[in-house]
This record gives structure tokens, C-alpha cells and sequence, in this order.
């Protein structure tokens, strides 16, 4: 009979800040803009250039620390990680080893078999390295140094997690928590929040762990979800082959589902930190912690929980509504400026929600304005579009955030109210369908709808339905 | 002497630094590095418990920028002295992790 | 007296009142460099081109009453780790060869705002790597004063211009020594002043935590004005201090009544040449003549500094110069076959021997197994060392000594054994460490005619201390020497 295997796995969670400018220079933290147009000689590691440290990464560091339960290191620092490679100008990378910003702190998750707390090991403050691009015409690379200097934080967890499910839930924690706070859009498809896994495997029942190995380049949840896969089946194996894991970094290759060790002759691993001298230690008082504790915003939870209080909007809606901050602004704003919680929810729910999954968009991508669903809302609501009509208008709002009230009419989509416009309609609907007439009048109501729906057609659908239904009927019965 | 450095020792500091050494500068670098240490363990002679290890002479702290773009776009100057160069990029050999 | 034997005050005084023109000045600059660089080979390069268009820009702005400044048109030469724009700029190593920097260094910008005209850069030690001035890559700098001699280093070129007057002052920059020393070699002046008060923007780093920019001068006056012209807060560089007490021309007072003068036992040991001691002492003597309580005391732990230095020194550089590797600038191997023998053939064939030695140490320091023992010892030992300095300095306003065991060595003497090398910093080290400022002035001669330098070292910002002490001892001395 074959054992039992547990899985252990630790994540470490790089997550890109929200900040204008680069982490120790005044460079733009743009996405995009050709190669090397965001540099200057502090991120391209010119002789003679020095780093100094923006202000507001400590923050977001300290805020995302504190709402992820962390205890400060108020005397916290900067160390010199050293390796050679291209993407780092400096051939070190300024990150933090011996005093990280926050450690020691917890996040509570939820999946199908129920809550569970993660611990939070440290989060540290670092740069971000530039980008190789690999020629396709010439056999070389090319170095882009514009996200060289981007601010990160790395949020490394301790090894408490055990299945898929539960990295998942985890990485949607984060993801949410941190949206929340502002301190990052966490799109883990262009890069701003970035997994690597800490996967061993033991035999169930016992409690020392087994030798880990890193996993990087996981690009996707379901990536992680294979490469979790993937390496759990790899370790057992070699571990029923009476063989050992190798404690070594890997990278996954998503297209082939396997991975493969990326230790070279040329790489020592030996990363030689020390303290930056370039850099003073990072002082943080309490009186700091207590103003952006005073910051803090509703975090999801509370808000899920506000919706369904304040707006009876149902869980599992609120749930949807919550999901990403951007969602939640939407609904909360368009909200405030039409006084119609029930209906800006069932835009966002239903007609939002399809569009996106045609357009293979995520919540974070929503570009449309407030005010414009919200006008859209008044438009419906005053009668003057049907809801036939509003759907168009939206997928407009949707795609380019038109202003619906104009529109509608420069596509002349207004409803036409006019009362003989529309009796006119319908006396040429009758005239011109006697049979329909004659088998209402011999009691088959279905005819009726048809002459109503013809009058719609006639009109393009810009008649109020039920207008048109009064009319029909009033004038087959006279 | 009592550091005796090893040729794997030389070997590993060289791909630690990125420096690759003649035959000659190997041996002389094991007999400077070997003295050196010697001499640096002189610093054992010394009773340093409790001392906190002192990087910055003076205790200041907190110095930050604002967070406000200040650089524009200053690719040409950055790329003036590159060895190589392509489409706006440093040019290097082929690199793949 | 003729123009090159002007200080440089007393030149921007001429330049000023209009008896020589800011290009006249520069002229004889240029004539005194064509005339001794066969001999001395101060610079790595001479901007001729760029002075003089300078000098005719920087006379209109005197005219025009935009420039006021005591060192307005008054050329300088700047050492060549310090960037300047447009402006060939090696460290004198083969590995920037051809380096241009696209900024210009926040001292040097300093000093051209007041006016200053830059010459041209001067060599030194790789990277500032040596107190010879003979690692660079660019050519050995001789001392004017006896050309069979090294003039010091690292700013080796920096302190040989001025003593030839091939330029009227210079900066430097000082690691562990590298302007006191070579002033003393070369018979002038030199500061390095107290960490963070010039900033280090633009200067390629060697030991971040200990380098400074200072002046190199023909006396303390210049010392003092060059200093307070480039001293400056700069938000540029996280460990630049601001500070309200940079009027350092203000402390050029003939008196040290009442100063307290401690001398260090410790310094008078073994290794010192008896008659640099009888210089140093003999300067004290002086001192004390003029009113100074001058007392012998104990450091303590002066043998413990150079270790320390050379654990952090190295360890910082061999981090500072992993940016060298020819991807971004300077020289890129011509043949190699993948990244990672690029970066290898590079960087040794970029590097000289002695950067190497302090590369390859430093990042064995550092290294996995190493960093406690070698790398934090030597930071507990810098604390234990500042802590010295402490107790002396409650008891002392200023600390006098020689600022090396001899006078400048004959070329290729020192290079043979590197660690005896080493072992002349002993007197200059410390100062990096505990980051205080200190200075360099003449105080004699040996029998062959070499110069010998006296140091005042200060307390951390009481570099008007220093600067009070040594005018005084260079008012007094030239005096008597006079009579």
C-alpha cells in the first residue's frame, strides 16, 4: 500500500506598489513607454548615482503590514543583495534582510472545508529589476531598465498552507486586501503581484518538514494550480524512489506542465547582504503606525457585510459587488449619484459581468463612469428609454463610457411618447393585418401580442410596450 | 599562515566577483588573501561582545523624497555610453534563465 | 610674484579687482601644465579647449557682478573619480576608459556655481585603491618635489598639481587617507571633512560609508574657502547632514589660547620615522607656544583600525564596483562567449591587480559563513573605535599627530607587499571610521628634502577647530621660517 503524502507549502508574494515614481528615484513608475524612456543614472546604476527612498512606499508597505496583522520593526533597514545579472543595473538589488519593514503577522482564509488562519513570516520593501527582451531577428537580449527600480513589497507566508484551494483562497486574500488598501491594482497577468511556491512533502502524521524546493515563473492562478500539482507529484515520486529532493529553485514551464532546476555553474546563490550604506535605517514611530492605522479603509468584509445592511442587496451579490475595489467603487458611487442601489447592483451584476467574460476582461479593466450608468439608470427610470434600448446604450458605456442622455439622441433612441404618433402605428398595424384582427375578435388572444409586436417593430422598439399594449387593446375592442 | 585559502576557495570568490584569474594571479591571490586574513584576525584579539555593529556613524534616519515625478525621458544620455545598444535597449549576449 | 605662485584667494582677489583676467589666469594654468606634466603627469585628462571657453564665460559673469564669490575664475582641477559632465571621467581604471559622464558631481557643480574653471581631471589610484597613485591605469604621478617619488594616493594627482602648480586648488576624496596622506607627501593642504558634509552625489563610490570629498590647497586659507564653497546639504544623497556651520573662512583666527591639544601616545610607536616625529613634535611644540594646553593621552586601539577599514573598505567595494561589467558603459571584452564570461572578461580585463585583491577579499567577507566573523566584527570594532575618539574628544578639542609614519616612498617600493602598504594608513583610517573630519599641513621637511604633513583631527562637525589650529600653526611656522 502506497503512503500518504502531505503537501506543505509556503508562498512568497511579490506585489508591485501603486506609487507614481520609482522606490529610490523620481522616475515614472508608468506601465509601457518604449525601453529605457523611464530611466535615469540612480536606476540605471551610473557611477556616482544614489539612491533616496520614497516616502510613500513605506507607507503602503506599513499599511498592507498592518492590515495583514504584522508587528512593525520600528528601527527597520535596507541591505545590498548581490548577484550579476543583466536586469540589474547595479548588480545588487536593494531589498531588505536582516530588519524587514513588518513580520510576524496572519491573514484568515476561507475555503470549501472552512477558515483557516496563514501566517505572514515578514514583508520587506525592494526594487523591482528591468526587463530582458529577447531578440527574435539577432542572437542576443535587450535590457530595458524601465520597471529597474519599481517599488515591491515580498510578502513571504509561512509554510501553512496544504493544498491548491488553499494558495488560491490565500492569493485572493491578498490580492483583495491590498486592492483595498490602494497600494497595488495586484494584476497577477501583467505582473504587479507575482507568486513563487515553497512546496515540500512529508508523510502524513509526521511534523518535520521535508526539503523544499522554490518554484518561479507563475504567471496565472491556474498555473500555480498546475506547478502546485505538478511538483507535489515530482517530490512523492522521488521520495517513493527512495531517491531525495534537491532543495534548489525551479522554474515552471506552464506549456509543458513540468519544471526544471535553474542553478548554473555561475550561480553561487550566495547573495553576500549587507547593510546599504547608501541608505539610513527607516524610524517608525507610533504616532506614524496610528496615522495610517487612521487611514485604513472598509476592507472587504466589512463592506460585503455593509451592502447586504445597508442596501438588502443579497450576499451572494455583495459578494460579487466586493470582489475588486474597482467593482465596489462603481457600485458605491454610481449609487450615491442615483439613489438605486437594486438597480446599479443588477447593471453591474448582470449586463457588466456578461460583458466583461465577452471581452475577457477583468473587474480592474472597467473604464466607464459613474455618472453615465447612473444617468442611464434616470434615463430608465423616467420612462424615456425601455430597457431594450438601455442595454444598447450600456454595451456603449461599456466599451467607450458614452454620455447616454446623448446618445440616445443622436441615434434617436428616445421613446416616442407622442400619443398620436403612436395610435397612428397601430391603426396601420390593424389595417394592414386583418386575419390578426378577425381571430382576436374570435377570442384568440395571442393575436393581440402579435399586433403589439409588430407596432414595436414599426417603431423600432422606442414605444413604451405597455403604451402600445393599451392602444391595440382600445382599439380592437372600440 | 593560518588561512590557508584553497584553489576552491579562489574559484568561488571568482564567480562570486565575476573575475576570472591567470594561473599566476590565482597564487598571488591566494597568498594576499591568506596574509590579509591573517591580519584581519587580529580583530579577534578583541573583546567586542555586546557591541552592536555599527554602520552609520550618526544616528539619522527617516530621509525620504516625495513621491512626485521629477525625471523625464533621458534615454539618449542613459544609452550614450553603452557598449552595445538596439532599439533603445542595452544589448547583451543572450541571456535565458 | 607671478600668477602660478598666486593662493588661490589671493588670485580671485586680483581676478576680482580686475588686475588679472579670469583667462589670463588660466593660461598660465595651462602653460604650468604643459611645462611640468612630462614630468609629473597629474591629470589623466586636460580639458585646454573647455577651460578657455569657460574662462571667457566666467570673466563676463565677474563683470557682469553675477559672480562675487572669493573663488570666482580661479582654475582647479578635480580628481578623477568625481563625474563631470561631458567630461571623460575614468576612476583610473582601464574598465572606464572611455566613460563620460551625462551629470556632474554635486561638489563639482558647487564649485563651478562659485565660479570656478575646471582644467581637467587628475589621476589617482583605481578607484581610488592605493596610496601611491601608481594602480591607476592611466600612468604613474611623480612628486614635484623629488620625481623618483610617489606623491601619495589616492588623490595622488589632485595633491601633485597643486605642489606644481598646475592648477590653484583641486578636490580630492578620502577613504581611508586618500587626501591626507598625499598632501602630506606633496607639502600641502588638504581636508577631509566630516562624513556627510560634502555630498557624495557623483562621486564613484569606493567605501560608501567612508568616502568624502575634500579640498587640496596651496594653505588653509584655500583649504577653508574650497571646503565651505563645496560643503552643502544634498537631497540627493541619503547621507548628506545638513548643517548651519559651513562658514568655515570664519574660523581662519590666529589664536589657539586656551585650545586643549591631545596627542596620542599611540601614534609615536613603532614604524614612525624619527624624523617625521621630530616634525610632528616639533609643530606641537609650536602650538603650545602659542597658548595651546597641549597633552600627550591614550587612543588606544589604533592597531585594530586598519583591519577594520580593509574588512569594510573591500566589502563595500566589492559590492560598489559589481556595476562595472560592461553592459551599461565602459569596456566590454571584445571576444567572449555568453554573459557570464562577458562579465568575467570585463571586469579582469577592466580591473587592475589591487582592485581585484579588494574585490576578491571583500567578497569573501561577505560571503556565506564569513559575513559574522569578518564583516560584523570589523563593524563592532568601528563602533568601539568611534567610542575612543568619544572619550578623547571629551577631554580634547582637537587630536594632533603625523598624518603618515614617513615621508613619500620611491616609486615601486610599495606595491611589492601589500600589506605594508596597508600599514601606512595607520594614522588615517580611523578618521574614515569614526567619520570625523581632519587635516593635513605641512610642518617641515626630512634631510632629502621631502615634505612632512602634521594632522589635526576634530570631533565629528568641529571642523573650525581644525581649520583654527592649523592656521594658526601655518601663521607662527611660515613666521619663523621666514626669519
Amino acid at each position: 500500500m502506497s503512503r500518504q503524502y502531505e503537501t506543505v507549502i509556503g508562498l512568497e508574494v511579490h506585489v508591485e506598489l501603486a506609487t507614481k515614481t520609482k522606490i529610490f528615484c523620481g522616475c515614472s513608475t508608468e506601465f509601457g513607454g518604449e525601453p529605457n524612456t523611464h530611466t535615469c543614472p540612480v536606476c540605471t546604476g551610473m557611477p556616482g548615482s544614489l539612491p533616496v527612498l520614497n516616502r510613500q512606499v513605506v507607507e503602503y508597505a506599513l499599511a498592507v503590514g498592518l492590515a495583514a496583522n504584522c508587528q512593525i520593526n520600528q528601527y527597520c533597514k535596507f541591505d545590498r543583495k548581490n548577484y550579476f545579472y543583466p536586469d540589474n543595473p547595479q548588480n545588487y538589488q536593494i531589498s531588505q534582510l536582516y530588519l524587514p519593514i513588518c513580520h510576524d503577522g496572519w491573514v484568515e482564509i476561507d475555503t470549501a472545508s472552512g477558515k483557516k488562519k496563514i501566517g505572514i513570516h515578514e514583508i520587506h520593501m525592494e526594487e523591482d529589476a528591468g526587463k530582458l527582451i529577447h531578440d527574435e531577428w539577432e542572437d542576443c537580449s535587450l535590457v530595458d531598465y524601465n520597471r529597474s527600480g519599481v517599488p515591491l513589497i515580498e510578502i513571504v507566508s509561512e509554510p501553512d498552507m496544504r493544498n491548491a484551494d488553499e494558495v488560491m483562497a490565500y492569493l485572493e486574500k491578498l490580492r483583495l486586501m491590498i486592492q483595498y488598501l490602494g497600494a497595488s491594482d495586484c494584476k497577477l497577468q501583467e505582473g504587479s503581484m507575482r507568486a513563487d511556491v515553497n512546496l515540500s512533502v512529508r508523510e502524513a502524521g509526521t511534523s518535520r518538514l521535508g526539503t523544499r524546493t522554490e518554484m518561479k515563473n507563475l504567471n496565472s492562478f491556474k498555473a500555480i494550480a498546475r506547478a502546485i500539482e505538478g511538483e507535489r507529484a515530482r517530490q512523492i515520486e522521488l521520495l517513493e524512489d527512495g531517491k531525495k529532493v534537491i532543495q534548489e529553485t525551479r522554474r515552471w514551464d506552464d506549456n509543458k506542465e513540468s519544471s526544471y532546476a535553474m542553478r548554473s555553474k555561475e550561480d553561487a546563490q550566495d547573495y553576500r547582504y549587507f547593510p546599504d550604506p547608501d541608505l539610513l535605517p527607516v524610524v517608525i514611530s507610533d504616532q506614524w503606525i496610528q496615522e495610517i492605522k487612521s487611514r485604513q479603509p472598509e476592507m472587504q468584509p466589512e463592506k460585503m457585510a455593509r451592502y447586504q445592511k445597508e442596501f438588502q442587496i443579497p450576499e451572494y451579490d455583495a459578494g460579487i459587488l466586493t470582489s475588486t475595489i474597482h467593482m465596489a467603487r462603481l457600485f458605491e458611487k454610481t449609487t450615491a449619484l442615483c439613489g438605486k442601489p437594486k438597480e446599479v447592483s443588477n447593471w453591474l451584476m448582470v449586463e457588466t459581468m456578461r460583458l466583461l467574460k465577452e471581452h475577457e476582461q477583468t473587474p480592474e479593466d472597467l473604464s466607464f463612469s459613474p455618472e453615465n450608468l447612473a444617468r442611464l439608470i434616470a434615463l430608465v427610470d423616467e420612462g424615456a428609454i425601455n430597457r431594450t434600448v438601455a442595454k444598447t446604450v450600456f454595451e456603449q458605456i461599456f466599451a467607450q463610457d458614452v454620455d447616454p442622455e446623448k446618445y440616445v439622441e443622436e441615434k434617436g433612441l428616445g421613446m416616442v411618447s407622442d400619443q398620436g404618433a403612436l395610435r397612428k402605428a397601430v391603426e396601420d398595424v390593424i389595417a394592414a393585418n386583418p386575419q390578426s384582427v378577425e381571430d382576436y375578435r374570435k377570442g384568440k388572444e395571442k393575436a393581440m401580442g402579435y399586433l403589439v409586436g409588430q407596432t414595436m417593430r414599426a417603431m423600432k422598439g422606442k414605444a413604451d410596450p405597455g403604451m402600445v399594449n393599451k392602444i391595440v387593446k382600445e382599439l380592437l375592442t372600440k | 599562515m593560518a588561512n590557508l585559502i584553497s584553489d576552491e576557495t579562489i574559484e568561488y570568490v571568482g564567480i562570486l566577483a565575476k573575475l576570472e584569474l591567470s594561473q599566476e594571479e590565482r597564487e598571488t591571490a591566494k597568498r594576499d588573501m591568506g596574509r590579509m586574513l591573517d591580519y584581519i584576525d587580529k580583530l579577534n584579539e578583541l573583546d567586542t561582545s555586546g557591541v552592536e555593529p555599527m554602520s552609520h556613524v550618526f544616528s539619522l534616519n527617516n530621509v525620504f523624497r516625495e513621491d512626485v515625478v521629477t525625471n523625464g525621458d533621458q534615454r539618449s544620455s542613459i544609452l550614450k555610453n553603452a557598449p552595445e545598444q538596439k532599439e533603445g535597449a542595452f544589448k547583451v549576449p543572450k541571456t535565458v534563465e | 610674484m607671478s600668477i602660478s605662485e598666486m593662493t588661490a584667494l589671493e588670485l580671485g582677489r586680483r581676478i576680482r579687482s580686475g588686475d588679472v583676467t579670469v583667462l589670463e589666469a588660466v593660461q598660465e594654468a595651462l602653460d604650468q601644465i604643459k611645462k611640468k606634466e612630462p614630468d609629473i603627469h597629474a591629470y589623466v585628462t586636460v580639458d585646454e579647449e573647455g577651460a578657455l571657453k569657460r574662462a571667457a564665460k566666467v570673466q563676463a559673469m565677474i563683470e557682469r557682478g553675477d559672480l562675487k564669490g572669493p573663488l570666482a575664475g580661479v582654475p582647479a582641477a578635480v580628481k578623477d573619480n568625481l563625474c563631470t559632465k561631458d567630461l571623460l571621467t575614468t576612476c583610473g581604471s582601464n574598465i572606464l576608459y572611455n566613460f563620460v559622464p551625462t551629470y556632474t558631481a554635486e561638489a563639482v557643480q558647487n564649485l563651478e556655481k562659485a565660479g570656478a574653471v575646471i582644467l581637467g581631471k587628475t589621476n589617482m589610484d583605481e578607484f581610488a585603491m592605493g596610496s601611491t597613485t601608481e594602480t591607476s591605469a592611466f600612468g604613474v604621478t611623480k612628486n614635484p618635489w623629488n620625481t623618483d617619488h610617489v606623491p601619495g594616493g589616492s588623490s595622488g594627482g589632485s595633491c601633485a598639481a597643486v605642489a606644481a602648480g598646475e592648477c590653484f586648488y583641486a578636490l580630492g576624496s578620502d577613504t581611508g587617507g586618500s587626501i591626507r596622506q598625499p598632501s602630506s607627501f606633496c607639502g600641502v593642504t588638504g581636508i577631509k571633512p566630516t562624513y556627510g558634509t560634502v555630498s557624495r552625489y557623483g562621486l564613484i563610490a569606493y567605501g560608501s560609508s567612508l568616502d568624502q570629498v575634500g579640498p587640496v590647497a596651496k594653505d588653509v586659507s584655500d583649504c577653508a574657502a574650497v571646503l565651505e564653497t563645496i560643503a552643502s546639504y544634498d537631497k540627493k544623497d541619503s547621507t548628506s547632514i545638513p548643517r548651519k556651520d559651513l562658514d568655515f573662512t570664519g574660523a581662519l583666527v590666529d589664536d589657539v589660547k586656551g585650545m586643549k591639544i591631545g596627542i596620542p601616545r599611540d601614534y609615536f610607536g613603532e614604524g614612525l620615522d624619527g624624523q617625521v616625529r621630530e616634525a610632528v613634535m616639533r609643530a606641537a611644540g609650536i602650538l603650545k607656544d602659542r597658548g595651546a594646553v597641549v597633552e600627550e593621552f591614550d587612543l588606544s586601539l589604533v592597531e585594530y583600525a586598519i583591519p577594520a577599514y580593509y574588512v569594510i573598505a573591500s566589502a563595500e567595494a566589492s559590492s560598489n564596483l559589481s556595476r562595472f561589467d560592461g553592459v551599461k558603459y565602459g569596456l566590454r571584452a571584445k571576444e567572449y562567449e555568453g554573459l557570464h564570461q562577458m562579465y568575467k572578461k570585463s571586469r579582469s580585463e577592466g580591473f587592475g591587480p589591487e582592485v581585484k585583491r579588494r574585490i576578491m577579499l571583500g567578497s569573501f567577507v561577505l560571503s556565506s559563513g564569513y559575513y559574522d566573523a569578518y564583516y560584523l566584527k570589523a563593524l563592532r570594532t568601528k563602533a568601539l573605535i568611534k567610542q575612543a575618539f568619544d572619550k578623547a574628544f571629551a577631554d580634547y578639542d582637537v587630536i594632533l599627530g603625523p598624518a603618515a609614519p614617513t615621508t613619500a616612498p620611491k616609486l615601486g617600493e610599495s606595491l611589492k607587499d601589500p600589506l605594508k602598504m596597508y600599514l601606512g594608513d595607520i594614522y588615517t583610517v580611523s578618521v574614515n571610521l569614526a567619520g570625523l573630519p581632519a587635516m593635513t599641513v605641512p610642518c617641515g621637511q626630512d634631510q632629502a628634502g621631502l615634505p612632512i604633513g602634521l594632522q589635526l583631527i576634530g570631533d565629528c562637525f568641529q571642523e573650525k577647530k581644525i581649520i583654527r589650529a592649523a592656521y594658526t600653526f601655518e601663521q607662527t611656522f611660515t613666521r619663523r621660517e621666514e626669519r
